[in-house]
This record gives structure tokens, sequence and C-alpha cells, in this order.
């Protein structure tokens, strides 16, 4: 995989799939439900989970900054944008936990959701970095 | 008491991923002037009706969140004054010399029970709003209000522990008042505190957070409800990451959106919102009502607005 300097995918650019430069899509898998979704080439794998209206990873700031979003790729090819630090280290990133709003599918994935929303407002639980 | 003593939150320093989409985002879109670059690649903005030089700093960073933010205070007498009483207090204060940061005076700074670094100074370049000081008229120049058409900078909400304590620095020492509380129903605990030294319903809030020194939001002033609408527009257009879309908080009463930054960061505009005066006595708002205390048009809380933070 791919460490771009791209600071976020193109999600903003407006697709017409007859183009020939027209993104792929590549099948993502969330092992946890079994669930599938198409995710564009051109979007990251949380942008094309919220787009087709899917859920199952949690969805927090969409930059790579909260960390809420951290899954394991367990099989396939990715393109990987900057990820905060805070949340994500050196081993994290070889073992291939990653936050997935900061990466592009490059091939079919097959995923697992390690984030986590904290879920109560009156016992807030501990998180797993600073940042 | 006239407006004097602190006066207003004047800077907040945030940590970006990438400074090039960093600057299409505060700049471009969301309309801010950016003023000048440092020799460490710090970039520095001001909403066009601020007449100091800048309000906003970026730095470049492998995480994001919030380096420091700083309070303008009325005179150099008062920093002064506010360094004995923040040492009676039992805070560490460091003094920082003028000129260590750029277009400003003398400043000191020191570190919140809930961990963030806070400065204080009273000098800070002033280069106007374009429109002068003889005659200003009332209207800029066309593109001088663009993009989200923000004023200028409102308040910020910072997370961590030991809100009580913070209030009553913020109350004892610096004057401010508690506006506005937000408790836990069962234990009494507050979760959300909310301090003006203005009569703006807030000038800073903290939220209680299991981590020390967490951002939540800056926020920015916009004129109207109707400008938050329109920022709203173009927040869609340019597909910027919504946490919640047009809506008015309970406290405070502005109205509101909450998008993020290309790096994560939380911002908001804002607008409206009721008078405050030291008399005003404080609102506290409970768990039973959680949802309208946050977002009072539909009166549902949001699980993101108290777990998601840089
Ligand atoms: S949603 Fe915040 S890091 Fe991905
Ligand atoms: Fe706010």
């Amino acid at each position: 995989m791919t460490e771009t300097d791209d600071h976020r995918c193109d999600v903003a650019r407006c697709v017409d799939t007859t183009r020939a430069d027209a993104p792929l899509r590549h099948m993502v898998t969330v092992l946890d439900t079994q669930e599938s979704f198409a995710c564009r080439s051109d979007e990251s794998l949380l942008a094309g989970m919220v787009r087709l209206g899917k859920r199952g990873i949690p969805v927090g700031c969409r930059g790579g900054g909260c960390g809420v979003c951290r899954i394991e790729v367990v099989r396939g090819d990715y393109v990987r944008h900057k990820m905060s630090a805070a949340h994500v280290d050196a081993t994290d990133l070889s073992n291939h936990r990653v936050l997935a709003c900061r990466i592009v599918p490059a091939g079919d994935l097959e995923i697992r959701v390690l984030g986590r929303m904290a879920q109560h407002v009156c016992a807030p639980p501990a998180t797993d970095s600073a940042g | 008491m006239a407006l004097r003593g602190v006066l207003r939150a004047g800077e907040v320093a945030i940590r970006v991923m990438d400074m090039k989409a960093a600057r299409q985002h505060y700049g471009d879109r969301m309309g801010l002037h950016e003023m000048m670059t440092d020799d460490t690649g710090r970039v520095y903005y001001k909403a066009w009706d601020e007449h100091d030089h800048h309000s906003i700093v970026l730095r470049e960073a492998d995480s994001p969140g919030m380096d420091y933010f700083a309070f303008k205070v009325f005179d150099d007498a008062t920093l002064t004054t506010l360094e004995q009483k923040l040492e009676a207090f039992g805070l560490q204060v460091e003094r920082i010399e003028a000129g260590v940061y750029p277009k400003s005076g003398r400043r000191i700074q020191f570190v919140l029970p809930s961990g963030h670094t806070m400065q204080l100074y009273a000098h800070k370049e002033q280069v106007g709003n374009t429109l002068g000081l003889v005659n200003p008229g009332v209207v800029p120049d066309e593109g001088v209000i663009r993009g989200f058409r923000i004023n200028r900078l409102d308040h910020l909400l910072l997370g961590g522990g030991h809100l009580d304590e913070n209030v009553r620095l913020f109350t004892e020492v610096f004057d401010f008042d508690l506006g506005e509380k937000l408790v836990d129903h069962e234990s009494g605990a507050s979760l959300a505190v909310f301090l003006s030294c203005s009569t703006k319903p807030h000038d800073i809030a903290f939220v209680l957070q299991p981590q020390q020194n967490k951002f939540h939001h800056v926020s920015f002033l916009l004129e109207s409800a109707h400008d938050v609408i329109k920022a709203a527009d173009m927040i869609g257009k340019y597909r910027i990451p919504v946490d919640v879309g047009p809506n008015r908080h309970g406290v405070t009463r502005g109205a509101t959106i909450y998008f993020f930054d290309p790096s994560g960061n939380r911002n908001e505009v804002f607008a409206e919102g009721y008078v405050h005066y030291p008399d005003t006595p404080t609102l506290v708002w409970d768990t039973r009502e959680l949802g309208q205390a946050t977002f009072s048009q539909d009166n549902t809380p949001r699980e993101s607005f108290l777990t998601v933070l840089t």
C-alpha cells in the first residue's frame, strides 16, 4: 500500500460512471456483520459506507482525527492517507489497523471494526489515546 | 462592570495534518483572511471584522487538536494583576517575552485544571477591518466578507476533567460568570459548563471528558441565523463533513452548524443567542433534557457531540 500527500480522497468530485476514467468499485465486507457494500476507488471506505446509508463503522470527524472509525483490514489492498498519530502508531500501520475515513480501497477488502463510539454521557469510558 | 479585565478569546492555535488542505478549508471555504506565514511554517488568519492582526494560528503536525488558546485582556496592568491572582490560586505561571509570539506583546501562560494551555496577552498589532477609523462607513469592499461570511472568532469548547475547578478559576480569578451548566440529573455532577466574560452567553465552555486537554470545537460568529443556513449550503456544496446540521442550541440559544476541518478538528458557525449580564442568574440543564439542552429544534442528543474530539 502507498501513503499519499492527498489531503482527503476526492469525495467532492461528481462522478460520471460512463466516462472511461470513471472510478472502479470494490466490495468491502465488514466481517463483524457480514454486510458488504461497493466502495468507489475515489472515496474513503467510511465515505462509501455513509453514502449508501450503511452502518457498522462509527462515523466521527471523517478527517483522520478522532479515531472512532478504527478498523483492521484483514484482507485486500488500499491506499492510506494521513491520519492522526495519536490514534494510529507504526505498529498499528504494519498490522493494517487504520482509520476507515482515511483509506481508499484499491481492491476488494475484508475488514473488522475496532473503533467504538462512547455510549453514555454520564459514564464516559476511557478511549484509547489522546489527540 | 463595564467590559474591562479579560476581554475575549483572541487566539486559538490549531494543529492540522496537511497545511494545503487546511488553507483551502479555513481560507477559501470559510473565508478567513490569511495574514502571514511565519518562519516555522505556521499560518495566521483573521476574520474580516476583527481589528487585531490574527485570531487563528495553524501548525502542521502529525495529530490534530489544539496547542493553546489565548484571551486578550484590557491592558498591561490587568496582566500583572492576573499573574498574581493566578499564583495565589495555585497555578504556575510562565512569562513569555513580547515578540516571541508574532505581532504580540508579552504573554503569561499556564495550564488549566482541565489540562489545556491558556495564555493571556494585552497587546497585539491592530490592522483594522479595512473600513478605516474615521467615517468608516458600514460595508467593506466586495470580497472582504466572503465564504461563510464570518465576522469574528466567538468562543471555544474544550474537553477534559475537573470542570468545577475550571469554573472556580474562571469566576474567582478572571471574573467570568457561569452563564449555564449541564449536570447529571442523578449525581448533580457537572457535565458541561459555559462561562461568559462579556454580554455573550458564553466566551468559553468545557465538557467532561475521560482525557485531559481535548479540543471539541472553535466557533465563529456570523451575522444571522440566515447566514448559518447559507454557510450550510456552502458546506454541502464542498462536501465538508457535517457533525450536526443547522439547529439551535438550548444552552446559549445560538443558531449553529457543526462541521469538521480536513484534519477532523470540529468547527462551528454560530449566530444569535441572548444577552448576558453579570446579574443574569446561572441557567441549569440536566440530563433529563439532554436533547433540548444540546439541539433544541429536534430535542435529540447526538452521541458524536460528547465523544468525537481531537
Ligand atoms: S471518523 Fe474521525 S478518525 Fe475517522
Ligand atoms: Fe459552540
